[in-house]
C-alpha cells in the first residue's frame, strides 16, 4: 500500500497537517490500512526530502501544515497513469497453508478448507453488514464512494477465496476418489500402464 | 401480545427431514437427517454445489414436495399433517415463494400476478391491487404493473416473483437463486429488500451459489450430498430475536 502516494493525493486538495491527513486516509479507506500519526510524520518527512511537498506555516494552533509542490504533482499523475504491479503476486498464507497441508501427511486438509471456508465466510458477512450501512449512511461525498469501493474491494477478493476453496475441495474429492480406486485394485497401487493394457487386453 | 417476546418458535423448523428419489439400486439420498431452525428476523442462506439437495431443502420447506423422513413445521405446523386444501392456505398465507423459473402467470399483468395469492384468500380485488403496487414500489419496478411477463425481461419477471412473495404479511420467505438473473447492482438491491423484510421480523431462507450473495444472511449453511456439513455461527441470536420481536410488536402498536 503507499501511503507516500495517499497522502499526495489528499495534498493535492490543499494543505493539511498530519493529524488532519491520517483522519481523512482513514475516512476513504475505512481504516481498512490504519495509519499512526507517526508513519504519517515519517512519510511526510521522506516526500519533503525528496522535493514532493513542502512545509506551508503552522496555524494558530501550532499545526504544521504541509503542501504539495510541482513535482508532487508530477509524482502524483505518474502514480495515476501507473498500472499497479502484477508480476510478483502479493504471498499468500493460505495458498502457502494448502500447498504444504497436501503434502504433510495426517493434515485433514478437508477440515482445513472448510474452517477456513467459514471463516472467511463469517467475514464476508460482516463486510456485507458494513456495506448494507455504508449504502444506507451515503450522503453522496466522495469520501463515502471511496469507502464504498474498498468495501467492495474486500468483498470481491473474499468472495474470490471462497469460491477458491469451494474448488479446492472438490478438487481434493476428486484425487481422493482417485487414490481410493487406484488401492481398491489388488496389487495395482499406482496401476502400472503394462497391468492397465494387460486387463484391457484381457477383456477384449 | 407479550406471546412475541418468546423467541422459542422458530418460523420454520426442519427436523431431521430427509428425503429420497427412486428405489432399490437406483436410490438417491438427496437429503440425509437434516436439522435446521430459521427464527423470526433471520436469513438463512444455503450453499452447496448442484446436487448436493439445495433445492430439496427449499421445495420441502414451501410444502412443496413432502420429507421420506422427519417433519417439516412452519409457524408450528406440521406440514404432513394438513390436507391439501389446508395446506395450500398455509403455503398462500405463511408462505412466498421465489421460484428459479418465476412461475408467473402469462395471461395476468404483473400487479394481477402479485395479488392474486391475497385474492385467493378472500381480500377485496381493490385492497389487493394496493397492496401489489405497494409491493412493486418497494423493488423499484411500479412501472411494470400492469405489464404481462411476456413484455418483461428476465430480470423483470423475476423482481416481479419477488415482489409476489413478499406481498401480504408472509412471515417465511423462501427464494431459489433469487439474484439469478440480475445484474450485480439490481442483483444487490433485490438482496437488500429481503434483508430488510428480515430486520422487520419476517423469516427466510434463500438458496444461493454466490459467497457475496450469501453473505446477506445471518447465517450460512453448507449442504453436501444431503449433509449439513458447516454453518457459520450467529453470534448475536439473542439480540437478533429481540430486535425481531421488537420489531414485530412495533408494527402492530401504530
Amino acid at each position: 500500500m503507499s501511503i507516500r502516494h495517499g497522502l499526495l493525493a489528499l495534498l493535492d486538495q490543499g494543505p493539511r497537517y498530519g493529524y488532519q491527513l491520517r483522519s481523512e486516509f482513514e475516512a476513504r479507506t475505512g481504516a481498512t490500512w490504519p495509519l499512526n500519526v507517526g508513519q504519517v510524520y515519517t512519510t511526510l518527512g521522506r516526500l519533503e526530502r525528496d522535493g514532493l511537498v513542502e512545509s506551508a506555516g503552522e496555524d494558530d494552533e501550532g499545526h504544521q501544515f504541509y503542501a504539495v509542490t510541482d513535482e508532487g504533482r508530477v509524482e502524483l499523475r505518474r502514480w495515476f497513469d501507473t498500472r499497479v504491479p502484477r508480476t510478483n503476486p502479493p504471498r499468500d498464507e493460505l495458498a502457502i497453508k494448502l500447498a504444504m497441508a497436501v503434502t504433510v501427511p495426517g493434515v485433514d486438509v478437508t477440515g482445513v478448507v472448510q474452517g477456513q471456508r467459514r471463516h472467511s465466510m463469517k467475514a464476508l458477512q460482516d463486510y456485507t453488514r458494513l456495506k448494507g450501512r455504508a449504502l444506507a449512511a451515503d450522503t453522496g461525498d466522495g469520501a463515502d464512494l471511496a469507502w464504498l469501493l474498498v468495501l467492495e474491494q474486500l468483498i470481491f477478493q473474499t468472495e474470490a477465496e471462497i469460491r477458491w476453496l469451494d474448488h479446492c475441495e472438490s478438487r481434493l474429492g476428486q484425487y481422493a476418489e482417485r487414490q481410493a480406486a487406484a488401492t481398491a485394485e489388488p496389487g495395482a497401487a499406482p496401476p502400472a500402464r503394462r497391468a492397465v493394457k494387460s486387463r484391457a487386453r484381457g477383456r477384449l | 401480545m407479550t406471546e412475541q417476546l418468546k423467541p422459542a418458535q422458530p418460523v420454520l423448523h426442519l427436523d431431521r427431514v430427509s428425503r429420497v428419489h427412486g428405489h432399490g439400486a437406483a436410490e438417491v439420498h438427496a437429503l440425509r437427517a437434516v436439522d435446521l431452525k430459521v427464527y423470526p428476523g433471520e436469513l438463512v442462506a444455503v450453499m452447496g454445489p448442484s446436487g448436493s439437495g439445495k433445492s430439496t431443502l427449499l421445495t420441502l420447506a414451501g410444502g412443496l414436495d413432502s420429507p421420506s423422513g422427519g417433519q417439516v413445521l412452519v409457524e408450528g405446523i406440521v406440514l404432513g399433517s394438513l390436507d391439501r386444501k389446508k395446506l395450500a392456505a398455509v403455503r398462500r398465507r405463511s408462505v412466498g415463494y421465489v421460484f428459479q423459473d418465476y412461475n408467473l402467470i402469462p395471461a395476468l399483468t404483473a400487479a394481477e400476478n402479485i395479488a392474486l395469492p391475497r385474492e385467493l384468500d378472500g381480500t377485496s380485488a381493490s385492497a389487493a391491487r394496493k397492496e401489489a403496487l405497494a409491493a412493486l414500489e418497494e423493488l423499484g419496478i411500479a412501472e411494470l404493473a400492469d405489464r404481462f411477463p411476456d413484455d418483461m425481461s428476465g430480470g423483470q419477471q423475476q423482481r416481479v416473483a419477488i415482489a409476489r412473495a413478499l406481498i401480504g404479511d408472509r412471515r417465511l420467505v423462501l427464494a431459489d437463486e433469487p439474484t439469478g438473473a440480475l445484474d450485480s447492482t439490481t442483483g444487490e438491491s433485490v438482496l437488500a429488500v429481503l434483508r430488510a423484510r428480515c430486520d422487520a421480523g419476517a423469516a427466510a431462507m434463500m438458496v444461493t451459489h454466490e459467497a457475496r450473495h450469501a453473505a446477506w444472511a445471518d447465517r450460512v449453511v453448507f449442504l453436501r450430498d444431503g449433509l449439513l456439513v458447516d454453518e457459520t455461527a450467529r453470534q448475536d441470536a439473542g439480540t437478533l430475536l429481540v430486535t425481531a420481536a421488537a420489531n414485530a410488536l412495533k408494527g402492530k402498536d401504530q
